[in-house]
């Protein structure tokens, strides 16, 4: 007997698999060249993409970044040879005016003021945003935040943040006198009241002292006793991007908490509270957003007293916030539906009150489920910052403008429209990786 | 939070306000600042530099202004108003006086109750056309598209002239000048029509500004100048005074060069002497200082140099003076006399 044998009685090594299945040949046959329909429109798709491409790039690459004025850049576009309407972009402007763009009219020597606002306003939302990296004895700081962010913003003397928070301390006390001696309502009731006559009356007599007729520019009060402050900034310096973020941050910060409670305002079963949150929403997202900053710009201004100074910007941040705050009541609300009924039935057999209720089982749950739209409503409201170049704020788009009326510069257009969308789409794309990065974070399985 | 800082603040503002309650022309002393209502942006007429220093011909008029008042050309605050806000910023008192290209018209004075101090710049409704298409005259224009922007009384005067003379039209609706230039230089229409000193600015940052005519028609009459709020004449006469300052100085030969020199004795003019206050009283009647005119003209100089300087034959917009030269060279810039 032979050893010949017709079976193969070892393994064979293992072979690589073919050229034209794996790597990039591979990859492309799956994905780009896997039919004669697919094949045609990989085809049709990159000669697109390369026209657009072809065409933008040798736009956008162009030696003009150290011109003075357009006049300048065509000739340097003339000496390298390239000619016409489209023959390369003018990055001079941009060059001249990004700190502008920036800052806005904000003295430059005070430009370290924005700068440590906006790196602290990091560290404040550090602990909200990912809490579980970051040490929650940081929540102190953002608590404090709200009160020096407006006063490295617009300087001026310590003793009116100062004021404000002594309102709150205010009325945290009479809170406790009076929740000892006549229940938490009424207690509620007094710190409030206590709280605003404070900020309206008193603390403007003990900061700036009883004001004087025949001086009015005269410091009394605090002011007087012990000047401590920082060199004051007048909104109309405010502008470009420091504006917009500054209107986006202070109104996405506060719509938040002001939808919540607008939202369960609307389910409420206490008949005043949700006619009054219902009206409240229905009304404001019935009229357009330019409508309400036309109101606020102009119509406040002939109601007020003459001579009134009601400062434009917080005339803008609370018809902002007002509007957003009524869209984000009803994307919370779409949260709230989403909630089985057992969730409010468990709360309640647990015996825990309205509110505990609301804080441990319900809005975790609704808000979690609402993060996207949530997310989607800050966006649509930093975008919609924009919209006050109509009432005469000089925001990015607003300075486009100025900056076109500058003889040097009239008839650039595409370079500054690219800058600012390049901007805004930075800040946005955070926003919305932000919040893939929280329902990752916060997704509990239950899908 | 930021609500209750700015209530806080109010109360006290309102209070302080409530005590001043004065004449313009006293606020402005008390504020150490002249609000001064000025375009978002107009080529020549207003625009921030890259320092945010406001420069321009109706700028100009702010800063002579605010020397005649405050001593100072730099105590303005400069407050961007659009088309739409200008008014009502005006007539709310958030700003003292409004100098941002405004057409003195029948129902602006009279209606929306301000009062137009005179005409810094007269200007007119122009046409713009490439010059292949080979027209010389706006009634050629029958059939033509026209980029027009909506809203203005350019708009409506554009209808007039087409009904009047009988020839058809279609309207290209364009909201700004930027948009209007992309449009036109497109081709998405073969006319553009706007003020003549905007048609100039628009075509001096033309790659070819020679293959683009003006057409000789002007269709409107647009005189524009600063304006106050009605009812309080003192504060008028102040702005209007200061106006004619800078227009008698170029006719009797003051620039900011020699000025300084002319009021420091008093000359052989009597008109002189009592404009730069060497001689009579016109700056007390004022409620101004003597050298008040001295401080306007120091400012900038006199109207032809803002001219010249801002919107004139050697900057980029290159306007020739025209309707805007002095009555003695044939133009509409008059002042009354300062005796």
């Amino acid at each position: 007997m032979s050893d010949l044998s017709f079976v193969r009685t070892e393994m064979l090594p293992e072979k690589e698999p073919p050229a034209s299945t794996v790597g990039a040949i591979g990859w492309a046959r799956e994905n780009l060249f896997s039919g004669w329909f697919n094949s045609i429109l990989t085809v049709v798709s990159l000669t697109v993409i390369y026209y657009v491409l072809s065409t933008l790039l040798t736009w956008a690459i162009s030696p003009t970044w150290s011109a003075t004025s357009l006049g300048e850049c065509r000739d340097i576009l003339a000496e390298v040879g390239r000619e016409g309407h489209y023959a390369g972009a003018c990055w001079g402007v941009i060059r001249d005016r990004w700190i502008q763009l920036l800052f806005g009219f904000y003295p430059s020597e005070l430009y370290w003021r924005p700068i440590l606002a906006f790196i602290l306003l990091g560290v404040a939302l550090a602990p909200v945003l990912f809490s579980d990296k970051v040490t929650p004895k940081l929540l102190w700081f953002s608590a404090v935040f709200p009160f020096l962010f407006p006063w490295l913003l617009w300087g001026g003397t310590i003793w009116a943040p100062l004021a404000v928070i002594a309102g709150f301390v205010i009325g945290w006390f009479v809170y406790k006198a009076v929740d000892a001696s006549a229940g938490s309502l009424a207690g509620i009731i007094a710190a409030v009241v206590a709280a605003v006559v404070w900020w309206m009356f008193l603390s403007g007599y003990v900061v700036n002292g009883v004001p004087n007729p025949d001086d009015p520019n005269a410091v009394g009060g605090l002011n007087a006793l012990l000047p401590i402050g920082i060199e004051a900034v007048e909104s109309r310096n405010f502008g470009g991007f420091m504006l917009s973020i500054t209107i986006g941050v202070v109104a996405i910060a506060c719509s938040l908490p002001l939808g919540i409670v607008l939202a369960l305002g609307r389910q409420s079963d206490l008949l005043i509270v949700k006619a009054l949150c219902v009206g409240f929403i229905e009304f404001i997202r019935g009229v357009p957003l330019i409508t309400l900053l036309f109101v606020a710009s102009t119509l406040l201004n002939i109601f007020m007293p003459p001579g009134t100074n009601f400062d434009i910007i917080l005339r803008v941040i609370i018809m902002a916030t007002l509007f957003a705050s009524a869209y984000m009541a009803e994307v919370i609300r779409g949260g709230l539906a989403a909630l089985p009924k057992g969730q409010y039935e468990g709360a309640d057999s647990l015996g825990l009150n309205y509110w505990q209720a609301q804080r441990l089982i319900i809005m975790p749950q609704a808000l979690k489920i609402s993060i996207p739209g949530i997310v989607s409503t800050f966006i649509g409201l930093f975008k919609d910052t924009t919209l006050v170049s109509i009432i005469g704020l000089l925001d990015p788009l607003g300075l486009s403008n100025s900056i076109r009326a500058d003889a040097a510069w009239n008839g650039i257009v595409w370079e500054i429209y690219g800058f600012i969308a390049l901007m805004f789409f930075v800040f946005c794309f955070a926003m919305s990786r932000y919040s893939m990065y929280l329902e990752r974070k916060l997704h509990t399985g239950h899908r | 939070m930021k609500k209750t800082v700015f209530l806080g603040a109010l109360t006290v503002a309102g209070l302080a306000a409530g005590a001043a309650a004065a004449g313009t022309l006293d606020d402005v002393k008390a504020r150490g600042k002249l609000n001064c209502g000025v375009s978002t942006g107009l080529v020549g007429f207003a625009a921030p530099d890259a320092n945010g220093e406001w420069n321009g011909f109706d700028v100009s008029v702010c800063r002579a202004v605010a020397a005649a008042v405050l001593g100072d050309p730099a105590a303005v605050e400069f407050v961007p108003t659009t088309g739409k806000t200008r008014f009502t910023a005006l007539a709310s008192g958030e700003v003292d006086m409004l100098a941002r290209n405004t057409t003195w018209t029948f129902s602006r004075d009279v209606d929306l109750k301000f009062t137009f101090v005179g005409v810094n710049y007269y200007d007119g409704q122009g046409f713009m056309v490439p010059k292949e298409l080979g027209v010389s005259s706006a009634k050629e224009l029958d059939g033509s598209t026209v980029c027009i922007q909506t809203g203005t009384t350019t708009e409506l005067n554009l209808a007039d002239f087409f009904r009047s003379n009988n020839i058809s039209y279609e309207p290209v609706p364009i909201e700004t000048n930027a948009e209007a230039q992309q449009q036109y230089l497109a081709g998405a229409c073969d006319v553009y029509t706007t003020d003549a000193s905007g048609l100039a600015a628009t075509r001096a940052t033309f790659e070819n500004p020679a293959d683009h005519v003006v057409l000789p028609e002007i269709i409107s009459k647009e005189p524009l100048g600063p304006l106050v709020r009605h009812g309080d004449d003192e504060w008028g006469d102040v702005v209007r005074w200061t106006l004619n300052a800078l227009i008698t100085a170029e006719e009797l030969g003051i620039t900011s060069a020699n000025v300084k020199e002319m009021a420091s004795a008093a000359g052989n003019n009597p008109e002189i002497n009592r404009l730069l206050g060497t001689e009579g009283n016109l700056g007390e009647m004022l409620g101004l200082s003597a050298d008040w005119a001295v401080a306007a003209l120091s400012s900038g100089g006199n109207y032809g140099e803002i001219f010249e300087k801002n919107i004139g034959e050697n900057t980029p917009i290159g306007l020739s003076r025209g309707l805007n030269a002095q009555w003695t060279e044939g133009g509409l810039i008059y002042s009354p006399p300062f005796r």
